[in-house]
């Protein structure tokens, strides 16, 4: 026995893309529920993002602005202090990127495989992913002294004179880069742990029945099995070290001389110097560079995904 | 499983040694500097402290600068708490809403959603639109900017989870005369726990620690959040390493203790919604 209330509800209920019905005004799910939070998005997240290419195109003193066209941009990409920025910040985000995917790996094999101390070593490996970034680059600069800094001290001691880190322009941005590395490498082991644990057991089982070595289990298992972990990894790891600041800001502050400068960092540099046009211009670059890596970079992935 | 069975000790032990070394050494410094004098702790080793400054230390970093650190540990505290509670509610809201929804409209806000996680945000525009609104070096101001930042990911985490709440209960309550902010906030929200959990945590520790949206939207001393307080002391105490790491100390402690309770909560969590997204 269906009475006439429940199937009208049911049939308001389903919103189906065909079917949109224009009689559900009384829908449980309201649109209204979107606006407080889009409200807010959209103007301290969209409505910046937006004004951004406009004010990339004025001199600009946040009172009053002049258009003049794509000078910002010349300016930008004349000035090597300037445009080696951008260079740095495609080396970090590639750096950064392809280190926390191997290492990622390497530790989430460890990690869920035949070992003692596995709680402990997840623990431990996660937690500089929670600390203060600012505190961790601080402590970093102090270690990384290129005399007095205990990491150059313990590589004497197995007789490796160690880089001057910091200090050594060739250095600067790699340094940066490992200790992001250091901080960072958790959260990758953490997705790729997801990722392996996902996987049935009965496949490494199959692959062993048919005698395949532990190289062979991983190349052919586990490796093509957490694809879906690796892109996440690579995709997130990508957008945070092409967005880099407060780490740069604490150990180099972009030098010595500009060697360690980031996109972030200059564009932080050309707010405090108050050329904010300039400064915005530097924002609508990364924000150009993000898109043209990271779209191509889902495209790719996604079609690979349908192929399958 | 058979790989399972026989754990390899060498292996175990190699690798629980290099983990200590490599993640734990760093912390241990933090702590002993932060425990020296003033003179040892300019020589930056890793050695055990001569004589304890420990209480000494603690006192100098509170009382420094007319007690800048406690005002900073109020306003981190606000910025924090209040970002957090306003858009667990308003992501979770939303993601409901989008999560259930389908249809063209909502597709295109899915887009939105996702481009906010990818897009950098454009500081000083921003910076324009809070002076447009009067809300330039506030603290709402700062508030209203962390919630928008924040939007993206949390609405992200809640539809994945939402994805795993069964459509029946929405019926079954709707049915019983449930209007949608009955439906929401008293049958589905609570069933959001979980992600809400996870949620709290992660975002809570990323917006104590966030340097940069202080930095450009609330600037000034008056208004020093505890990450900046990090700055001011490396400027004003270039010799004083004791200070600097006793600070660094204080303000990795919230973090810490966050960590230490929720620690499955975190990992779960970053994990269900890292690998879906």
């Amino acid at each position: 026995m269906t009475t006439v209330a429940p199937a009208k509800t049911a049939s308001r209920l389903d919103h189906q893309p065909g079917g949109g019905r224009p009689t559900a005004r009384k829908s449980p799910y309201p649109y209204w529920f979107l606006v407080p939070g889009g409200l807010i998005f959209t103007i301290f997240f969209l409505v910046p993002s937006v004004m951004a290419f406009y004010f990339s195109l004025t001199r600009w003193t946040l009172f009053d602005q002049e258009f003049i066209g794509l000078d910002n941009y010349v300016q930008f990409f004349r000035e090597p202090a300037l445009a080696s920025g951008l260079w740095h910040t495609i080396v970090y985000a590639a750096v950064t990127s392809g280190l926390k995917v191997v290492l990622g790996m390497a530790l989430a094999v460890l990690l869920t495989g035949p070992i003692l101390g596995r709680g402990f070593m997840r623990s431990v490996a996660f937690f500089p992913v929670l600390v203060s970034t600012i505190g961790v680059g601080l402590t970093f600069q102090v270690l990384m002294h290129p005399t007095k800094g205990v990491i150059n001290q313990a590589l004497d001691l197995i007789g490796i004179t160690g880089p001057a880190w910091l200090v050594d322009p060739d250095w600067a941005l790699l340094s940066v880069a490992l200790v992001d590395v250091w901080q960072g490498a958790g959260l990758a082991t953490v997705i790729y742990m997801a990722g392996i644990l996902s996987i049935p057991g009965e496949y490494f089982e199959a692959a062993k029945v048919d005698g395949a070595g532990p190289w062979q289990r991983f190349r052919h298992v586990t490796l093509p099995l957490s694809k879906p972990a690796g892109v996440s990894v690579i995709i997130l790891s990508l957008i945070g070290g092409m967005r880099k600041f407060d780490l740069i800001w604490a150990m180099t502050k972009g030098g010595p001389g500009f060697t360690s400068d980031v996109m972030a960092s200059v564009v932080y540099k050309q707010y405090q110097a108050g050329f904010y046009g300039l400064s915005t211009a530097g924002n609508v670059v990364l924000f150009l560079l993000v898109i043209v890596i990271v779209l191509p970079l889902f495209w790719f992935f996604n079609r690979r995904e349908d192929a399958r | 499983m058979n790989t399972r069975t026989r754990p390899n000790y060498w292996l175990s032990a190699l690798a629980i040694v290099l983990f200590a070394v490599v993640f734990l050494i760093p912390f241990a410094f933090i702590v002993l500097t932060a425990a020296k004098s003033q003179t040892e702790s300019a020589l930056l080793q890793f050695s055990w402290p001569t004589e304890w400054a420990f209480v000494q230390n603690l006192q100098d970093v509170v009382e420094a600068r007319d007690y800048l650190l406690i005002i900073a540990f109020i306003n981190s505290t606000i910025l924090t708490v209040a970002s957090v509670a306003v858009v667990v509610i308003l992501a979770a809201m939303a993601a409901f809403v989008l999560q259930r929804r389908k249809g063209r409209w909502t597709s295109g806000l899915n887009l939105v959603v996702l481009s906010g996680l990818v897009i950098p945000p454009a500081v000083v525009p921003t910076i324009w639109v809070l002076q447009q609104t009067g809300l330039f070096k506030t603290m709402p101001g700062l508030i209203l900017v962390e919630i928008a930042y924040a939007m993206a990911f949390c609405v992200l985490l809640f539809q994945a989870f939402i994805a795993s709440v069964p459509r029946e209960l929405d019926e079954a309550a709707t049915i019983d005369g449930a209007g949608p902010v009955g439906l929401f906030f008293r049958v589905v929200f609570p069933l959001l726990r979980p992600i809400i959990v996870t949620i709290v945590v992660v975002q809570s520790v990323f917006i104590w620690n966030d340097f940069a949206s202080p930095l450009y939207f609330l600037p000034g001393d008056e208004n020093a959040t505890v990450q900046l307080t990090l700055f001011n002391f490396q400027g004003q105490y270039t010799n004083a390493y004791n200070l600097l790491f006793m600070d660094i100390l204080l303000v990795t402690v919230p973090p810490l203790i966050m960590f230490m309770i929720f620690q499955r909560q975190i990992v779960s969590g970053m994990v269900a919604g890292s690998v879906k997204g």
